[in-house]
């Protein structure tokens, strides 16, 4: 077992003041604002909870909160299983193993807002493909621009464009590091694929699952770049998440005040839900392995 | 068939095998082609003309043209925009590996006070909203007179490349018996060098598959990049959103210039392709 | 219900014409795709029948080949020549579930999300089993197993021995296993739970005449579970046979130097007349060791002489009767029971071991090899 030392903190130190450095003092800073009203660089009034007040009633606010669970749900929903999927069809060893690696891992490695160009040429229906094989061969009426179910669809499916990746990645590593000896069990048992999926291969890619939960779900309830390079947040609202209409708030209007409360509370509820997740992947490690 | 095995185990044997492997390649396939299309078409698009581009859709260039290229690699404020991204990422890469490995090695060989709270901690900072605190980034920077340098941006990634770097080598180095430790100990290794000459060795396809996941996640931020530098450090995913939104669209360059960051990633994968494969099925993650 | 000491009857597990012989036939494997020379081969090619209802043990060194060997029984690898018959039937193409066999692995197998009533009816439920033979069956393997009281537990919560009894428990519900092949299977068990389970295994092998193939490196292990020890080096079988036979006739070196604590004496010779030649000291050979000898010899063989401890004579005073060879005795270790000395011959240094009244100091001595125990090798086999 692990012995306890205190002095590891001094290994731990150099993590500890560089990750401060840059989180501690803009936070203090986004408090400050939360509870001030800035009308100038020297023009500020202490204003205590209004704008938090101000914030659980705007609507508009409440709309993109909504809108953004709504669409981490989905995501969750559509890119776990298929990123398990994929990465149980995917070769397990020799050289197509390392090309299927190279080729999964393409997107994760293409700056956010060039997803975003990507995806807003491939569904543009004059100048891209997908957009002119929706229109011209199923000969429907796509437009990202003015249909919101359209813009809706074309960040989804971007999304899971751009994210599976990243599940699979962390389901491959999973997989690979199931002892064989659970696989040849299997085959004296007579088991099917189906049953060796159930009772071997889920069961023990549970921790990797829950990091992919974890990261997908902080990463897109945090979605801002890609969305707003393809639709800028329209037509609408349709597409304005939290990140959007936040920056919206804070460099647009420069509501500074209210944009701080609200990213507070935002990161609350983040936080909130990484901890229950980061519980069960605790708990989830102590439990059954002993 | 011996009489001892039962008839219906017989008849079921072969019939799971052929058709699984075979849906499974297809899908495979399908996978990966509806992965690349998307790409391919930037690609395809970043070879053709203005002209060709907006005269209607064609499937391959048909005006084969590498002018848009040349531009890029003609003009300062194109290129330099690589130059600097590849700077600033090639700065975080290392800085996180040396600052998160003895802060692995600690996690994953010691009990220490708030151990389990400070890593949450660490990860809570992946979890900022960006866009509000980037004015604090920003006059955080500008004070220290950091604004518009590569090391701005190389220490304000550091903020959710650390503890991901953290969270994975520590995964890798729990997979190394402790026992390795003890040994090293009683042969008389100073710590520092049994850490640097026999545990790094150990790991290393851990450290090359936490560097693959530092580079990419500071290759592909763009806000905090964006509103730490102004001309110094801009790097090229800014270079692209302002050039572009000055001039109108011009889509040939903008795809030859998407076209070109994603060159760097793959470089990167490809080199770390057999440290991704054999990491993988080392490490926990 | 099937308690220990109960004979086979309709209560036992499983019914009695399920016996297979098993035989390899030409049998060898290679993992790589063409052999180009003889050490290309993880297994060479091989001839062996593991008769039914056998306790066999499978030894050798790490990376010999045992595993291999074991998992082309069990069908988890084809091997790339040869056949593998099970009462004469060919089933070397057969999928292992299709084979009447149960494997236990070196580190416990469980389905950990499963309870371990589960685990057990799990290679029934596969089977296609109706749910009241299960609980029948489960209930009665896991009263011999005494997991009666953790049936309704999940099986990840389990120490490891008992989840290395669910591993054999789901090969004992089936009833048509024939044979059970362990790789290993105690490598992770505490010392004093080795000998529990082991002798469990052997009442099981008692009770149920089940083909038990048994893989380890360990020659205790081996010698006391097993009625046959099958030992394995570099690929090869290099005998098969009794705790017995191959204590007092190694039919190759390994198996000389393998079992037995201290090992044979292995010593280097000649043959020159009626005698071997170790350095310049005849040892006198039996007169059918010597005829077999002379015809298997060539001038670029390399011939070896072996001799157990236990068979060589030490005595500090020549023996005018029985003949002796002179050598330097240059340790004499008293180890409680017996004692080991230690002398060379030739430049070699060999052991004998003696009863614990031996009276022996180092210094000038003679050995006594009896030639019915002096044992000759050319190029590592027995003549």
């Amino acid at each position: 077992m692990k012995t306890t030392n205190h002095r590891a903190w001094l290994l731990v130190l150099p993590v500890v003041i560089s990750v401060a450095f840059s989180a501690i003092l803009p936070l203090i800073t986004v408090i400050n604002y939360s509870v001030q009203d800035i009308f100038g660089p020297f023009q500020r009034v202490f204003v205590g909870g209004e704008w938090f007040r101000d914030t659980l009633r705007d609507s508009e606010l409440r709309g993109a909160f909504f809108r953004n669970l709504l669409f981490s749900a989905e995501v969750l929903l559509l890119e776990i299983p298929l990123g398990v999927a994929v990465a149980l069809a995917l070769p397990a060893k020799g050289w197509r193993a390392s090309l299927s690696l190279v080729l999964v891992a393409l997107p994760l490695l293409i700056p956010w807002n060039v997803v975003g160009t990507i995806w807003q040429i491939f569904g543009r229906a004059d100048i891209g493909l997908g957009g002119f094989f929706l229109n011209n061969t199923l000969g429907l009426n796509y437009n990202y621009t003015n249909d919101p179910f359209d813009a809706w669809m074309t960040v989804l499916v971007m999304d899971i464009w751009h994210w599976t990746p990243l599940v699979v990645l962390l389901c491959y590593a999973g997989l690979r590091a199931i002892p064989e000896a659970y696989y040849q069990a299997a085959r004296i048992d007579a088991a099917k694929p189906w049953a060796i999926f159930r009772y071997i291969q889920l069961p023990r890619l549970r921790g990797v699952l829950l990091i992919a939960l974890l990261l997908r779900f902080m990463d897109s309830f945090l979605i801002y770049t890609e969305p707003f390079v393809v639709t800028g947040g329209g037509p609408g609202n349709a597409t304005t998440f939290l990140s959007i209409y936040l920056s919206k708030l804070a460099v647009g209007q420069f509501d500074l005040g209210p944009a701080a409360a609200f990213s507070l509370i935002y990161f609350l509820i983040i936080q909130i839900f990484c901890f229950i997740f980061y519980t069960m992947i605790l708990n989830l490690g102590k439990g059954p392995a002993r | 068939m011996s009489k001892t095995i039962p008839r219906a185990t017989v008849r079921s044997a072969p019939r799971t095998q052929v058709p699984r492997g075979l849906g499974r390649r297809l899908f495979v396939v399908v996978y990966f082609m509806l992965l690349l299309l998307p790409i391919y078409w930037m690609i395809n698009m970043s070879l053709k003309p203005n002209r060709e581009i907006l005269g209607g859709l064609t499937f391959y260039p048909h005006e084969l043209t590498f002018d848009n290229y040349r531009t890029i690699f003609t003009d300062p404020t194109w290129y330099m925009g690589y130059v600097n991204s590849l700077i600033y990422v090639g700065m975080n890469t290392v800085m996180s590996l040396l600052i998160a490995l003895p802060a692995a090695y600690a996690f994953s060989r010691f009990h220490f006070l708030g151990a389990n709270h400070l890593f949450f901690w660490l990860l809570t900072n992946r979890m900022a909203p960006a866009a509000v605190f980037l004015l604090p980034f920003f006059q955080l920077y500008q004070n220290i007179g950091l604004y518009d340098t590569h090391l701005a941006v190389a220490l304000a990634h550091l903020l959710f490349n650390v503890p991901l770097a953290v969270w994975i080598l520590e995964g890798f180095m729990s997979g190394v018996p402790r026992e390795i430790d003890e040994t090293a100990a009683v042969d008389g290794y100073s710590f520092p060098r049994f850490f640097l000459t026999i545990f790094l060795p150990l790991i290393r396809s851990g450290i090359g598959v936490t560097a693959f996941f530092c580079f990419m996640f500071s290759w592909v931020e763009l806000l905090l990049a964006r509103t730490l530098t102004s001309v110094a450090a801009k790097p090229i995913a800014a270079t692209m959103t302002r050039t572009v939104s000055a001039s109108g669209m011009d889509w040939g360059l903008l795809a030859a210039a998407g076209v070109l960051t994603i060159i760097p990633g793959a470089l990167v994968i490809y080199f770390v392709r057999n440290h991704i494969a054999k990491g993988f099925a080392l490490g926990r993650v | 219900m099937g308690g220990s000491g109960q004979p086979r009857s309709a209560a036992s597990p499983r019914p009695p014409s399920d016996v297979a012989r098993i035989e390899l036939n030409s049998l060898a494997h290679s993992y790589a795709p063409k052999v180009q020379r003889p050490g290309d081969y993880a297994l060479r090619p091989m001839n062996l029948t593991w008769q039914d209802g056998g306790a066999y043990a499978l030894l050798g060194p790490s990376g010999c080949g045992k595993t291999t060997l074991l998992n082309i029984i069990s069908g988890l690898i084809k091997p790339s020549e040869g056949q593998v018959l099970f009462d004469g039937a060919d089933v070397t193409a057969l999928a292992p579930e299709a084979r009447n066999i149960a494997q236990v692995f070196q580190f416990p197998v469980i389905y950990d999300t499963m309870s371990v009533f589960d685990n057990l009816a799990f290679p029934l439920r596969n089977r296609g089993v109706r749910g009241s033979e299960i609980k029948k069956r489960v209930q009665q393997v896991a009263e011999l197993l005494d997991l009666t009281p953790d049936l309704k537990y999940r099986a990840s919560g389990l120490s490891a021995d008992a989840k290395q009894k669910v591993s054999l428990g789901r090969g004992l519900v089936r009833s048509d296993v024939a044979a059970i092949l362990f790789d290993e299977p105690l490598t992770v068990i505490d010392p004093h739970l080795k000998w529990i389970l082991r002798s469990k295994l052997k009442q099981i092998h008692q009770e149920f005449k089940l083909t038990l193939i048994y893989v380890t490196h360990d020659q205790v292990e081996a010698l006391t579970f097993a009625d046959q020890v099958v030992v394995m080096v570099d690929g090869s079988v290099v005998q098969m046979g009794t705790p017995q036979a191959l204590f007092e006739d190694p039919a190759h070196t390994f198996v000389g130097y393998f079992i037995g604590s201290p090992g044979m004496n292995l010593l280097p010779c000649r043959l020159a007349g009626s005698a071997a030649y170790v350095g310049d000291h005849p040892v006198p050979l039996g007169a059918e060791t010597l005829a077999r000898a002379q015809q298997a010899v060539t001038p670029e063989s390399r011939v070896v002489l072996g001799i157990r401890p236990e068979f060589l004579g030490c005595s500090a005073e020549e023996n005018t009767q029985s003949g002796g060879v002179a050598a330097d005795i240059t340790a004499v270790e008293d180890l409680g029971n017996f004692k080991i000395a230690t002398a060379t011959l030739g430049g070699t240094s060999v052991k004998a071991k003696l009863s614990e009244d031996a009276l022996l100091t180092p210094g000038r001595g003679w050995l006594r090899f009896p030639p019915e125990r002096t044992k000759l090798y050319i190029d590592d086999r027995a003549v």
